[in-house]
């Protein structure tokens, strides 16, 4: 397989301290004073050019995170985060209201392009001539530096930009929908997001609108000591139909970085949302010094009858991983599905798995979990499957897969199930496999060496997820796994 | 081809291989037969080179070369193959994939092209018709859920693709009906050419009324104590290894 064989040739180049993606970008950045206050918030909010209601919207969010306590339910061990040590708000210097990419800065452009985002559109147009085409809104820091194809999506009533534009755009979608997935007080992140998110995108896909090409966010940690706290928020009027990926990297530091995203989607009657994430956050050394702290909530509610959710992700870095993309199954006949890969290696630490509330009668849902633990690292999916009494005829299937690695890493699912009527339809289906050196030993008998081995191995795991994965994206996924893993064998 | 001498190995510890000598020539049938115990195993896993068996001392050159110079994969890209007593079980990979990764693997090690799919196909279906392998099993992920006859039959399938200059089979014979007996032999037996070497490690006899040997070693503790041929094995089969020993 071709795939299989760039797989291998870029595990070769890549050795495990070598995060690929640590390269750090000089360029002036304009930063908010370090810590946490109303302030800052207010702070935030002028930069962004905020109406008065947005900044009361934070204000009330940050006084309600004031009083939520850090959760500590989860499998994961952190040192206590001190909030008043971090920068709430950094942006590059440079001006950033473009008319074309030519205006720039070429620094960051130059960050996109070893990242190998096709953010050129003449580029992309160039490379995948005929394919579908991508849209790309990129986050630097705290805020959005580029979007293209806005004007081509216009054509068709799509709106793709940074959430602070629609919020001065488009107030009345912004007010009507904003929170109305993920409360301002549904969790400790989620508060503290509502109160100094800086940036993040914004689609709104009119009724009966396909989407004509693939949405693409890209957000990258570049500053130290930043937290970045992006919000996304999708519509999806009634029968329209969109796919959205965004994918997540950030410099190699010695610090921790915080991430604490929220992503809302709203589905009407007979839509489709398909969300992919490749997140590739800076997992830590080898050691387990660095990394991205990744607390995110993402949740979906499909109002409409007949909507559906796909949620797939890849979820290869971050030296903390807390998340647990959902479905809130409301519409009758509504449909939900979570396709994960969820790679730990070094000492990463993996809490992830997702939510899928029954509240509609015949409604569907679908969860293919493959988790994949090596090194001293800890995997652990922790889902929930819940009826309601009046959710009759609910069908579900869960799927928990999780291969090890050598013998020093752990593996852990954890399924709920809430049952609360008679007439619904649960299954569910685990397996724990292990590449031990047997197996190591008969692949390389068979002529493959140790990374041609663990990546034929790997990838027929990972296979089902995968091609769940919009086309342009699973190639570099099926690297992502490999590079991952590069060196937990032997 | 294959030049042992003075083989000593151990796993954990425990001396298993304690002096072998045997020298195998392009176009010969070895046959390794000997009590439980003995070492047969042992050797096979030594030349391929499984990490849990140390060498203490003796040499063996392969091709010429320093067999134990050359990694696991080094020596299967140079043509040696071990056919399994029991082989791995690989969920989520389809037998197909597996197959086609291996083959280009060694090609790869050895500088040449790659496969192209439709000419590995081909060569995959006439292959496996041979050893009655149906398509549906080449779907599956290798060797799950294979009874032990369709494992077997699984292991010279992947020996006739790779075509190897030295084929080691150990206990093959074993977890096999007649039927099954019988087609693994005429595959093994479609290999021999005057450029290959076989090395057949059995219990019994009954393998080698199938797959005539030109000779056949007496493995016992350690040591080859009597080297024959094919009717060596009839003897053995007749009288018990107790007479052998006794007589060796």
């Amino acid at each position: 397989m071709a795939a299989i064989k760039e797989t291998v040739n870029t595990v070769a180049e890549i050795d495990l301290d070598n995060y690929k993606y640590g390269f750090t970008t000089d360029i002036e950045v304009d930063k908010a004073p370090k810590g946490l206050n109303e302030d800052i918030v207010r702070f935030i909010s002028a930069k962004k050019d905020e109406p008065e209601w947005m900044l009361e919207w934070r204000l009330s969010a940050f006084r309600r995170w004031k009083k939520l306590e850090e959760p500590d339910w989860s499998s994961v061990h952190y040192p206590k985060i001190d909030f008043e040590d971090l920068y709430y708000y950094a942006a590059p210097k440079k001006k950033i209201e473009l008319d074309s990419l030519d205006d720039l800065d070429p620094d960051i452009l130059e960050t996109y392009k070893k990242l190998g985002i096709p953010l050129k559109e003449q580029e992309i147009l160039a490379g995948v001539k005929g394919a579908s085409n991508i849209a790309v809104d990129a986050v630097f820091d705290s805020v959005s530096v580029v979007t293209t194809f806005k004007a081509k999506l216009a054509e068709s009533g799509v709106i793709f930009c940074p959430i602070s534009e629609a919020i001065r755009e488009h107030p009345e979608l912004v007010k009507k929908y904003l929170a109305s997935v993920v409360p301002v007080g549904d969790n400790f992140y989620a508060a503290l997001n509502s109160a100094v998110f800086t940036d993040g995108s914004f689609v709104y896909i009119p009724k009966g609108v396909r989407c004509p090409m693939e949405l693409s966010t890209y957000f990258r940690i570049n500053e130290p000591n930043t937290g970045q706290f992006e919000r996304t928020l999708i519509i999806a009027e009634a029968g329209s139909h969109v796919s959205y990926l965004e994918g997540c990297t950030a410099p190699m530091r010695d610090e921790n970085q915080l991430h604490a995203a929220v992503v809302e989607i709203v589905v009407m009657d007979d839509a489709e949302v398909k969300y992919s994430t490749v997140q590739n956050w800076y997992p830590g050394n080898s050691e387990g010094v660095g990394g991205v702290y990744n607390f995110v909530t993402k949740r979906a509610d499909c109002i409409g009858k007949n909507s559906k959710v796909s949620w797939t992700q890849v979820e290869t870095g971050s030296a903390i991983t807390w998340k647990y993309p959902s479905c809130i199954l409301r519409g009758d006949g509504s449909q939900g599905e979570f396709y994960s890969i969820a790679i730990s290696n070094g000492y990463q630490q993996i809490d992830s798995g997702t939510k899928m509330i029954h509240l509609g009668k015949n409604t569907k849902s679908r969860i293919i979990s493959k988790g994949i633990s090596a090194g001293h690292s800890s995997n652990c999916y922790r889902g929930i499957v819940s009826t309601q009494r009046s959710a009759t005829n609910v069908r579900n299937f869960t799927q928990c897969d999780s291969l090890l690695i050598g013998d020093k890493c752990s593996a852990h699912t954890i399924p709920y199930i809430e049952a609360r009527n008679s007439s619904s339809t649960f299954e569910h289906e685990a397996t724990t496999s292990k590449i031990n050196d047997d197996v190591m030993f008969y692949c390389r008998q068979r002529g493959l060496n140790e990374e041609e081995a663990v990546a034929v191995i790997v990838n027929g795991f990972c296979k089902e997820v995968l091609q769940n994965l919009p086309m342009e994206f699973a190639v570099e996924a099926q690297k992502l796994v490999a590079i991952s893993l590069e060196g937990s064998v032997g | 081809m294959l030049e042992i001498k003075n083989l000593q190995a151990s796993v954990e510890e425990k001396p298993i291989l304690k002096g072998l000598d045997l020298t195998i020539n392009a176009g010969e049938v070895h046959a390794i037969m000997g009590p439980n115990g003995a070492g047969k195993s042992t050797l096979a896993n030594v030349l391929a080179g499984q990490a849990d068996y140390e060498v203490d001392g003796g040499s063996v050159s392969f091709h010429g070369e320093d067999l134990f110079e050359l990694e696991i994969e080094e020596r299967a890209a140079k043509g040696l193959f071990l056919s399994f007593q029991y082989p791995l079980e690989i969920p989520g990979v389809a037998t197909m994939t597996f197959l086609k990764e291996s083959i280009n693997a060694q090609r790869k090690q050895r500088g040449e092209n790659e496969l192209s799919t439709p000419n590995f196909m081909k060569i995959v279906k006439e292959k496996a018709q041979q050893l009655n392998v149906t398509p549906e099993m080449l779907r599956r992920p290798l060797n799950v859920g294979f009874s032990g006859g369709e494992k077997k039959r699984n292991e010279i399938l992947q020996m006739l693709l790779l075509e190897p200059s030295l084929c080691i089979l150990d206990e093959t014979d074993s977890g096999l009906d007649i039927d099954a007996l019988r087609v693994v032999a005429d595959g093994v037996n479609s290999l021999r050419s005057p450029d290959r070497a076989m090395l057949i490690i059995t219990h019994y006899q009954r393998l080698l009324d199938y797959i005539k040997p030109d000779f056949v070693h007496i493995l016992v503790d350690g040591k080859i104590v009597k080297s024959g041929g094919a009717e060596l094995a009839h003897e053995l089969e007749r009288d018990g290894y107790k007479d052998i020993i006794a007589s060796a």
